[in-house]
């Protein structure tokens, strides 16, 4: 048990020894989390727009007057004609221009009918769709504020409650997936790369001719990553209550126990790797191009998975950080229990033992 | 005489190549054993079979008495091993490097201490103890190095070309500490490629084309070939050698 002590603290000296990776690894998820949680938002605020009034009556300013009050919309300019308006956007100065034909107003008392044009550079698709979304919206709030004037025979309203996630803060999303990715990134590529290393050097071999059991090498090797993951992931936990005021709705140790059953997931990856190369740089590019790169396409934090192609959906299926993404969203977000997150939990405890099962097998071949 | 190595017919294949024939030789204790051979001639196989690191595919062979097959376990706590490549960690102190080796053998606490400041006076390194592996000379590399394989003062040491890339004068003060360690006791096993190194060795082996060719001492090789220098009886022998790199 003595010889265990003292590999567990020959790995942490490496750890502490290699200050720039330390600073990385403590740095990143600080760093992910702001910068999701502050820069890299797909929410819309301030789009700038130009507006273009032919009609300049009670009804036009009206709207106009609530686009610019709308925390979304930033009222750029108001252009006098057509002509301007693509030349407003080949300099690619606004994201929409609204345009308010002649008579506006009059057509709108009259005949109960009237016509607003509004035109989104397209070149970004989700941009363009929200953000047309978005003054449909004030358009119709101007609608019920008319009709409020007079009773409809029939009238449906839409009630909309947005369950889990009231705000719309795109945290909720995020978190859970920038948890997956570091944990993933701390595992797989730093316990491979740390390994292949000793096989590099030629301390591999040293140790396996000692009388220090090989498995306990592994083991030793993974503590450390184990430690970190665990510290990184309080950072992240910490950062997202207090920064970005997202709270923990569920159980915290049941999130702490599956985010433990993952590291150990993503560590068998890791093994996995290492004992198929034999150079750090290979070990590398296989942890990022095979590990992080599907990762971040399949788990379903930055592209729906409803929407891939069936095949690829499959595909999704054998990527771990899909389930443990799934899972954090249902505990941290939702506040679920075991019972409700039990079966992807399952999908990666099977996933786990598979993976130490062929890394053992493949150790032993190794040895002879 | 004890023998400490005894190997009957030990062969290694890999596929239909035989890196390692019907090897047959004893190594006594407290003797320097070299073990020489072209590049490829299946030292390095071989070693590795000795040390537990590799599997032989027929024969028997015996290490400090056990096993090769089924006491491995045993085997490995009774040799040291030092490789070509330097096996040291270049960003642990040189004294955590020798905790970390002494440790992971099972030297109790007041063993390491006892042993580390031994082997620290031995070499000279009292003011580098705690500069990191990597900051030091190659000859201090490799000094340490083979200290350290023999921290644990096992039955027998496996020098992997232990020398390779140092200067001459190292090597001497290098040759100092096997003598050193041959005269506790310990059996020295070294593979080398430079021939004066063998005229250093008790007995020597020639390996050519995974077979042994010759064993005996450097002087009765010499009269054997009827040659001056080891460098001629190596010669000799690995002319007719079918396999090289």
């Amino acid at each position: 048990m003595d010889n265990i002590l003292t590999f567990i603290k020959k790995e942490f000296l490496h750890v502490f020894r290699d200050r720039k990776t330390l600073l990385m690894l403590f740095g990143l998820p600080i760093v992910q989390i702001i910068l999701f949680g502050f820069a890299l938002t797909n929410e819309i605020t301030n789009a700038k727009i130009a507006v273009c009034d032919y009609a300049k009556d009670d009804a036009s300013q009206h709207i106009i007057g609530k686009l610019q009050a709308s925390q979304q919309f930033e009222i750029q300019s108001a252009l006098l004609s057509h002509e301007q308006i693509g030349t407003a956007f080949k300099g690619g100065e606004i994201k929409m221009a609204i345009v308010f034909p002649a008579n506006f107003n009059n057509d709108l008392l009259h005949q109960h009918k009237a016509q607003v044009q509004l035109i989104t550079d397209a070149s970004d698709p989700n941009t363009a769709t929200a953000i047309s979304g978005y003054a449909n919206q004030i358009v119709m709030d101007y609608q019920n504020d008319l009709m409020q004037l007079q009773r409809l025979p029939y009238q449906i309203n839409t009630e909309v409650r947005m369950i889990y996630n009231p705000e719309l803060k795109a945290a909720v999303n995020f978190v859970p997936g920038v948890m997956s990715l570091i944990l993933l990134l701390v595992c797989v590529l730093m316990t491979s790369v740390a390994i292949v290393k000793e096989k590099e050097t030629g301390t591999m071999e040293i140790l396996l001719v000692s009388p220090f059991n090989p498995f306990l090498v592994i083991v030793s090797k993974a503590v450390p990553y184990l430690a970190l993951s665990l510290i990184n992931l309080t950072i992240i936990l910490l950062l997202s209550v207090f920064v970005l005021g997202m709270p923990i709705n569920g159980s915290i140790l049941l999130l702490y126990a599956v985010s433990t059953l993952f590291i150990i997931t993503a560590l068998s990856l890791g093994l996995l790797i290492s004992n198929s190369t034999a150079s750090q740089q290979s070990a590398m590019l296989i942890s990022l191009m095979g590990m992080l790169v599907p990762s971040i396409l399949f788990t379903g934090f930055m592209f729906p998975l409803e929407n891939m192609p069936y095949p690829l959906q499959l595909v999704s299926h054998i990527i771990p950080a899909k389930w443990y993404y799934i899972i954090v969203k249902s505990v941290m977000v939702k506040g679920l229990g075991l019972s409700a997150i039990w079966k992807e939990t399952l999908i990666l405890l099977t996933m786990t033992v598979l993976l130490l099962v062929f890394n053992i097998k493949k150790f032993k071949i190794r040895l002879t | 005489m004890d023998t400490v190595i005894h190997t009957t017919k030990l062969t290694k294949r890999f596929g239909s190549f035989i890196a390692a024939n019907e090897i047959t030789f004893d190594v006594y204790r407290g003797e320097i054993f070299g073990f020489l051979g072209a590049n490829g001639a299946g030292k390095t196989t071989a070693m590795r079979m000795l040390c537990g690191l590799s599997k032989p595919s027929s024969g028997t062979a015996a290490i400090a008495g056990f096993d090769i097959y089924k006491q491995t376990e045993e085997i490995k706590k009774n040799i040291g091993y030092m490789s070509q490549k330097f096996s040291l960690y270049e960003d642990l102190t040189v004294l955590e490097n020798i905790r970390f080796f002494g440790g992971i053998y099972g030297l109790s606490d007041k063993q390491l201490k006892e042993k580390s400041e031994q082997l620290i006076a031995t070499l000279g390194m009292k003011n580098e103890t705690k500069k990191m592996v990597g900051a030091l000379p190659l000859g201090w590399k490799q000094k340490l190095s083979f200290s350290v394989a023999i921290l644990h003062e096992p039955k027998i040491v496996f020098l992997d070309e232990p020398t390779g890339g140092v200067d001459p004068v190292t090597r001497r003060q290098f040759w100092d500490l096997i003598y050193e360690a041959a005269d506790n006791g310990i059996t020295v096993f070294v593979t080398t490629h430079y021939m004066d190194e063998a005229e250093y060795c008790n007995r020597i082996s020639m390996m050519v084309d995974g077979e042994i060719k010759a064993l005996n001492t450097p002087a009765k090789l010499k009269q054997q070939y009827s040659a001056t220098s080891m460098d001629e009886v190596f010669y000799e022998l690995a002319r007719g050698a079918k396999r090289s790199e």
